[in-house]
This record gives C-alpha cells, structure tokens and sequence, in this order.
C-alpha cells in the first residue's frame, strides 16, 4: 500500500529505531507501542522505550508469491522474532530461507523495506540478521 | 430472546464468474434463497450483507444500500458487515440477532465477494487488510506467509507433517466433486500437493484457497413463525463470536486460534451440547493448516491430533464428523465476504437431506465455523433440524 509522507514521518522512531512502549504498572513491554495497556487500561502508565534488537526466531516462512511493492524481493525471508524484552514482531530475516531454524539468535538492522514505484517515498526500516 | 430459524437457502456457483459483477452475484443468490423460502419480497424487513473489501477489489463502499438498490427493496434498512474473511459470519449473527430480540421478524443475511476484477497483486493487497497493514504487510508478509508461520509452529510443537496438511486439501477437493456450486470439482492426490509450486513456505499452491467470485443468501425469521411457512426449517441454536489480537505476532499461541476456542465454547454452551453430538461441521480452511487447527480447537480431536485424524480420514464424509462437505474454502473456493454464508447454506442443505450426492446420513446437528484473519474474529454456529 502507498504511504503518505505523514505516516512515514510519524512511524520515524518505531521503524528506525525499535521504540516501543511499557506499562510501569504490570511491567508489561509493546512493539508496536500501545498507548492503553490491554491488562490495566486506563489504571496503567505507558511510557516509551527503545528495545535492544536482540530476540530469537519464533517461527519463519519464506514468500515466493509476494504482495504489490515486493516482486524484486521474492523470495525472501518473514519471521516472529521473539525479542529479549517480551514482544513478538514480524520482520524480514536477511538470511536466505534454508540458514535458519527456529531458536536462532537474530538482530536488529536498518534496511530499506519498499519503495512506493518509481517517483514514490522509498521506505526504511527494521530487518534482522543471524548473529553468528 | 426467540429462537431463530432459517427458512430459505441460496447461492450462486463459485470461481472465476468473469461474465458477472458484485451485483449480479448478490441479486442471484437473493433469489434463490426467496425462492426457496417461497415469501415474497415485500415481507422482508431488513437486510444484513457480508463483504470485506468491495472498496479495494472493485472500488465500490457503501454495499449496504447498493444491494437493497438494485434487490428492488428499497427503503428497507440495509447494512454492510465488515470482519475480513469472517464478514459473512458476523453478518449471519447480526441477522440472528435482529430476528431473535423481536426488532425484525424476516430477515434476509448474503454475503458476497467480486474478486477477479483486479489482478492478483492487488488480491493480495486488499486481504492483507485482514491483518495488520503497519506492522504485518508493511514488512512484506502475507496471508499465506502468516498461516504458513502458524504450520511451521504446530509442526515443531505436534509433529504435524506437510502430508497430512496435504490431507484436508484432498479430502476437501473429494468433498467438492460432488458440489456443483464448487469451484473446484476435480479430485487431487497428497502428490499433486506435494508437488505444487511454493507460495510461502511450508504451504503450496495446493495448501491454499483460491482467489473466488460469488454469493450466498438465507432467509431467517422467529423459529414459531418458521414451523407455519415451511417445512423444514433448520434453527440457529446458538450463535457466538470472539476477538482476539489483529496481529498474529501478539497472540500468546500461534498453533492455535484462541477467537475459536472462545466463541465455540460459548456456543456448546448456548446449544447445550458438546463437540461429540456434532454430525457435520463446515470448518474454515482457508490453508489446509486453519482445518487442522479449527477440528482441534472446535474440540472435534484434541490439540495436536488435527493432522493425525485428518490423515487418518476421520474427517472424511460419513467417517467420524464430516468436516466440510461443500469442499470447505479449498475446494468450494473462498468469495471472501460469502464465505460465511455459504457455511450456513451448506449445513442448511445437509440437515434438510438435499445435500444429493455428499450427504452426510442422518446429520441432526451441523456448526459453522468462520474466522477473520489470522483469527482476530472467530465466529461459530450450532444448528439443528427443527422439523
């Protein structure tokens, strides 16, 4: 799907840098960031807070059939990686396919994602790679 | 609240209707299920219809009164139900629930999707909708990519194999051939699975529904009133739905879907009776492994013996439970926003024993199991025969 600039702007500090956000309350930590907190709700304090990129592989697939904006990627690899903190995310691996197995360490680099065509934004964001 | 009872089925053959539109979908399985209720139109009060992503499939919102407009039944109240795959579902129960508080005594639920007037990125694009575009799509994930991560969890948890994935699909095609309304109406071996293209690993081609146009539409109306208009009319025992996280990556499980376990045990409960007194059930398979899932977590065999039983063909018509008789969403086919409906449709036809060729022999009670997504929306129903 094409974003506008606004969008990309305002998800700067989640895409570029891991921020998510924690409840002070139940000590529960979000990536994507929540502002409510689905256990305390309004009695929970959200603030945010900025992940390590480390995490592990919860499982992997690899996209040989891949949606408008990815047909020069194909095929390439999308994980749940479970990060240190907590939170599951989905993300690309830069690994190919057959070097990964679940429970493989992995962590965070900024990566182009996606280009919205030829005079469109270029997107950045997270990928993970295995640490060897 | 009163109990609720369908008087009349109908809907149109699945696949690629490139010879139709959105509207011409809808109109012909309105008919048919009027006309297989025998009412006239002017005794319809409202309308409650199933579509996900009319918007980006053929760029056309506000489906609510585009249907009423060209069924001739405005002014009646007309309203678009939207919950992904599981629209038809949660259509169906708006239904229900407009019927069974007294607000409307005949109601007619549809569900429909016109899915092969864009091409096959852009399907892709518009299902993506179903999860979450930001944090799921944005990276390059896809429907069969989430369901595929989701295999390869039950895999490493159960020991499920790619084989007896391949086994629902077979089953489902079986189911199919004798479905003239199915898409697919051929029947397949776990070869011809194992060997068809990747899409997302460990799912292929064969592991996955297609890409459908078409439509399904049933009568409700009070269960007292259904005794005098027809004479065989099926009631909805219970009616249940459950939310979870949009994003599979949240989920606590990814080797279950948690929205089903919820919304089925609401409904054993509201029908008072258990998995076991289920005769025929239509699950949704939108990949081979969501049937596996789904027998499990609907209580049919237990967690983790899904692909076991399915291999063993325990699911298979007249075997233990006959779990999607109509082919299921592999085989039938999956007009995304009908698919719902069509579930209904099928074990309408079941319990009234015109199911022809496919019937499952002396089914009482049939369920129909929808999900949205991944299963951020699981929506289930329990019928029984009421004749």
């Amino acid at each position: 799907m094409d974003e506008s600039l606004a969008i990309t702007w305002r998800r700067i500090p989640e895409r570029y840098r891991l921020e998510g956000s924690a409840c002070s309350k139940c000590s529960s930590n979000f990536f994507p960031p929540r502002k409510l907190c689905p256990t305390c709700r309004r009695k929970g304090t959200i603030s945010a807070k900025t992940f390590c990129g480390k995490g592990k592989i919860y499982s992997f697939t690899e996209i040989f059939s891949p949606p408008g904006g990815f047909e020069l990627e194909a095929p390439y690899t999308i994980a749940i990686v479970q990060l240190e903190e907590g939170p599951k995310i989905t993300a690309q691996i830069t690994a190919p396919h057959g070097e990964i197995k679940i429970g493989d360490p992995v962590e965070m680099v900024f990566r182009k994602i996606q280009e919205d065509g030829e005079e469109g934004l270029i997107h950045y964001g997270f990928k993970f790679r295995l640490v060897k | 609240m009163r109990k609720v009872a369908i008087i009349g089925a109908g809907m149109t053959k699945f696949g690629e209707e490139w010879n139709r539109g959105f509207r011409d979908l809808i109109i012909e399985a309105g008919k048919a299920a009027l006309e297989d209720s025998k009412l006239p139109g002017e005794d319809i009060e409202a309308l409650y219809v199933g579509t996900m992503a009319s918007g980006s499939l053929i760029g056309q919102e506000h489906a609510g009164a585009l249907i009423a407009d060209f069924m001739g039944l405005t002014p009646i109240p007309s309203t678009r139900v939207e919950a992904a795959c599981a629209s038809g579902g949660v259509a169906l129960r708006q239904g229900f629930m407009a019927v069974a508080s007294g607000m409307h005594d005949i109601v007619v639920v549809g569900g429909v999707e016109k899915m092969t007037d864009v091409t096959g990125g852009n399907v892709a694009l518009a299902l993506g909708g179903a999860g979450d575009q930001e944090w799921e799509l944005f990276t390059g994930a896809t429907f069969p990519g989430i369901y595929a991560m989701m295999a390869r969890r039950h895999m490493l948890e159960y020991g499920t194999t790619e084989e007896q994935l391949a086994a629902a699909a077979v089953k489902n095609h079986k189911n199919a051939s004798m479905n003239k309304f199915a898409q697919f109406q051929n029947e397949i071996t776990i070869e011809t699975v194992m060997k068809s293209k990747q899409v997302a690993s460990p799912l292929k081609v064969f592991d996955c529904s297609p890409v459908t146009d078409g439509a399904a539409a049933i009568v409700l109306c009070p269960l007292e009133k259904a005794k005098k208009l027809c004479e065989k009319p099926i009631e909805i025992v219970a009616s249940a739905q459950a939310s979870d996280t949009l994003a599979l990556h949240d989920r606590k499980s990814l080797s279950s879907v948690y929205a089903t376990q919820v919304a089925a045990k609401k409904a054993y409960e509201m029908a008072k009776v258990s998995p076991k007194d289920i005769d025929v059930a239509e699950v949704h398979d939108c990949f081979t492994i969501g049937e596996i899932m789904a027998i499990e977590d609907l209580g049919f065999f237990p967690k983790g013996k899904g692909g076991k039983a399915t291999e063993d063909g325990k699911t298979a018509l007249n075997s233990e439970i006959s779990i999607n008789t109509s082919g299921g969403l592999k085989g039938c086919g999956h007009p995304v926003g009908a698919t719902g409906i069509k579930q209904a449709v099928e074990i309408a036809w079941q319990l009234r024993g015109s199911a022809g060729a496919r019937a499952a022999k002396d089914a009482e009670i049939g369920l129909t199991h929808n999900v949205g997504g991944s299963g951020a929306t699981a929506v289930v129903h329990i019928y029984k025969k009421a004749f």
